[in-house]
């Protein structure tokens, strides 16, 4: 299986767009959203049956036996995540445990325990011919990036003889995207044309060669600055990373999206270049091996 | 009195907001907590820029005094701890740095050193303390570089506006701890609708005074709108869709700083902001 991976350095740029167009004209038999924090995509890609639910239960947090306390504070002198506050008695913020169960290893009288949290929920969506797996990490789980590898693991378990599966991933470049960049053969960026979306950019292109993981840009909304969306262009070509296309800004892409469909649905001039970048996309992915829906005729 | 900026995804004009109320407002100072992608100071520029580095704590092995029992790797929940026949190994990017296998080695063979993660950057821009926290690509967590931010020495009587990481995950949290006010900026779309709900409830979790600002408005539907509406949240301002802010905003030029209807527009909001915050009477308690 060939997974490509659609990340922005930052959200509104597009990326679950992209990733909604991609996954039909490729007619993907699996795709995920790894947006845990705010997951979008199964807004425009609703209409699949929920094959299963699962709590997912994140790291375990601390609590206090009242009780049994001691009061000898050494608890909370431990923590580094200033996770224990005295308030009347002892308790844990649990927003600010990160289950690291020190606490509970420091208590002469064994009145911590470390107990399982539900973080988030993870859904699977699919018939006999597509899978769907996304999650939403619950208000204040600080575990986004475990979710992240679970959500792929159950795309990779439902769907093992997929040719392809597309993921739309996480803004920035931090614990979510490193987890979702694991494994995956081709990362395609979806850039903008302002000073900012090159700073993006270019932190994303060092995260992902941190991890060596291959690259492509795409740029949207690219005539909104052209000659931002130029240095783009000559900054792919300076580090030898393949450029996809540029995509137009297009009033019919809110409008696509607010009725629930992807901007291929629509005859719409970002729906034409959406496709273009989709077959170079394409291209990139298969270098060295064979992918049968490349010579497939959409 | 502290401002936080935030919204459920990036791009939806957060930082174009929080820029240009600092740069409305100033003298102030700018915390731009967008760590692993911050654009603040593309657009204040910011002179004399001091840098400081942020740094963990992870744990090293004196080998000689390890005798392989595996306390250590037994307890770290976090998994970055193996031993490889009897070497001692850390897989450090995932190290939370909680402390827990230094205390419990039983033989003392633990000991902790520090790990550079990012840096911040303090500077100037017309009146403007921008205080900017940089994340390394490749290191997973930015938190410990938001509480340094936050920990650092501000003046006291500046108004402070925090532009906050997208999103409503651990790390929003810690941005938005202190904050006497929030704005939740959101866009005219479904997506735009749904990410807004859970900005709104992370900020009704934590009790904040809040209001919304709806950016890039055209004509037609806006879902976001509507469930303000519904929900009763104060709508602070609507700003168009509007191709000059897009080409201004997209080249890294502050609106307030060159329009002066924007300048009037961030200058009305900040006030507004005061009188729902009901600051008059809460004094500004820390830090
Ligand atoms: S400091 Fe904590 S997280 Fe890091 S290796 Fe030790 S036990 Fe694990
Ligand atoms: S607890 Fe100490 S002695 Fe035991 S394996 Fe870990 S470092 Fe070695």
């Amino acid at each position: 299986m060939k997974q490509l991976l659609i990340l922005s350095g930052k959200g509104g740029t597009g990326k679950t767009t992209v990733a909604s167009a991609f996954i039909k004209l490729s007619q993907a038999r699996a795709y995920a959203d790894c947006d845990v924090d705010a997951p979008n995509l199964h807004l425009v890609m609703q209409n699949l049956p929920v094959l299963d639910r699962t709590d997912y239960y994140g790291l375990p947090k601390a609590q206090i036996y009242t009780d049994q306390c001691i009061e000898c504070d050494l608890c909370r002198q431990h923590c580094r995540f200033e996770a224990i506050h005295v308030n009347g008695t002892y308790q844990v913020d649990p927003f600010a445990c990160e289950g690291c169960g020190v606490c509970a290893a420091v208590c002469p009288v064994r009145a911590i325990e470390l107990k399982p949290a539900t973080a988030g929920e993870l859904m699977l969506y699919g018939d006999d011919r597509s899978v769907f797996s996304t999650a939403q990490l619950k208000m204040g789980s600080g575990t986004s990036g475990l979710l992240v590898t679970e959500v792929k693991k159950r795309l990779m378990a439902a769907a093992p003889s997929a040719e392809l599966a597309i993921i739309d991933g996480s803004p920035g470049i931090g614990c979510p995207v490193i987890a979702s960049i694991s494994g995956v053969d081709l990362v395609l960026i979806v850039a903008e044309p302002s000073l900012s979306g090159i700073s993006d950019l270019d932190r994303i292109v060092l995260t992902a060669a941190k991890f060596q993981t291959p690259v492509a840009v795409c740029i949207n909304k690219a005539d909104t600055n052209e000659g931002n969306a130029a240095l783009i262009e000559s900054f792919c070509e300076e580090r030898g990373i393949p450029f996809t296309g540029r995509i137009p800004f297009d009033p019919m892409a809110v409008q696509a999206i607010n009725t629930g469909r992807t901007i291929v649905d629509l005859d719409c001039p970002a729906g034409d270049a959406v496709r273009e970048v989709f077959s170079k996309t394409l291209i990139q992915l298969g270098k060295g091996k064979s992918l049968t829906i490349l010579s497939k005729k959409e | 009195m502290k401002i936080a900026v935030l919204s459920g995804k990036g791009g939806t004009g957060k930082t174009l907001v929080s820029v240009n109320l600092a740069a409305a407002i100033a003298p102030s100072v700018y915390l731009d907590c967008d760590v692993e992608e911050p654009n603040g100071h593309l657009f204040f520029r910011p002179k004399s820029i001091q840098r400081e580095a942020v740094t963990v704590k992870i744990p090293a092995v004196d080998e000689t005094k390890c005798n392989a029992c595996r306390t250590c790797v037994e307890f770290c929940k976090f998994h970055a701890l193996a031993m490889v026949g009897t070497r001692w190994m850390l897989f450090d990017d995932i190290c939370h740095s909680c402390g827990g296998c230094t205390l419990l080695c039983p033989q003392q063979a633990l000991h902790e050193v520090e790990k550079s993660i990012g840096e911040i950057q303090t500077g100037t821009s017309e009146g403007v303390t921008v205080r900017t926290g940089w994340l390394d690509p490749g290191q997973s967590s930015g938190v410990p570089i938001i509480r340094k931010l936050f920990a650092a020495e501000s003046p006291l009587d500046q108004p402070m506006i925090v532009d906050c990481p997208p999103g409503s995950a651990c790390i929003v949290m810690d941005s938005i701890r202190d904050a006497d006010y929030c704005i939740l900026v959101a866009e005219p779309t479904l997506f735009g609708l749904h990410n807004l709900k859970m900005v709104h409830e992370l900020v009704r979790l934590f009790q904040k005074p809040h209001g919304v600002i709806l950016n890039k408005c055209i004509e037609g539907d806006n879902p976001s709108k509507d469930y303000c509406l519904e929900q009763g949240i104060t709508i602070l301002e609507s700003i168009p869709f509007d191709k000059t802010i897009g080409r201004l905003n997209s080249n890294g030029r502050i609106l307030a700083r060159e329009l002066p209807q924007y300048h009037e527009m961030f200058t009305r909001l900040h006030q507004k902001i005061r009188e729902v915050a009901g600051y008059e009477t809460a004094a500004d308690s820390e830090r």
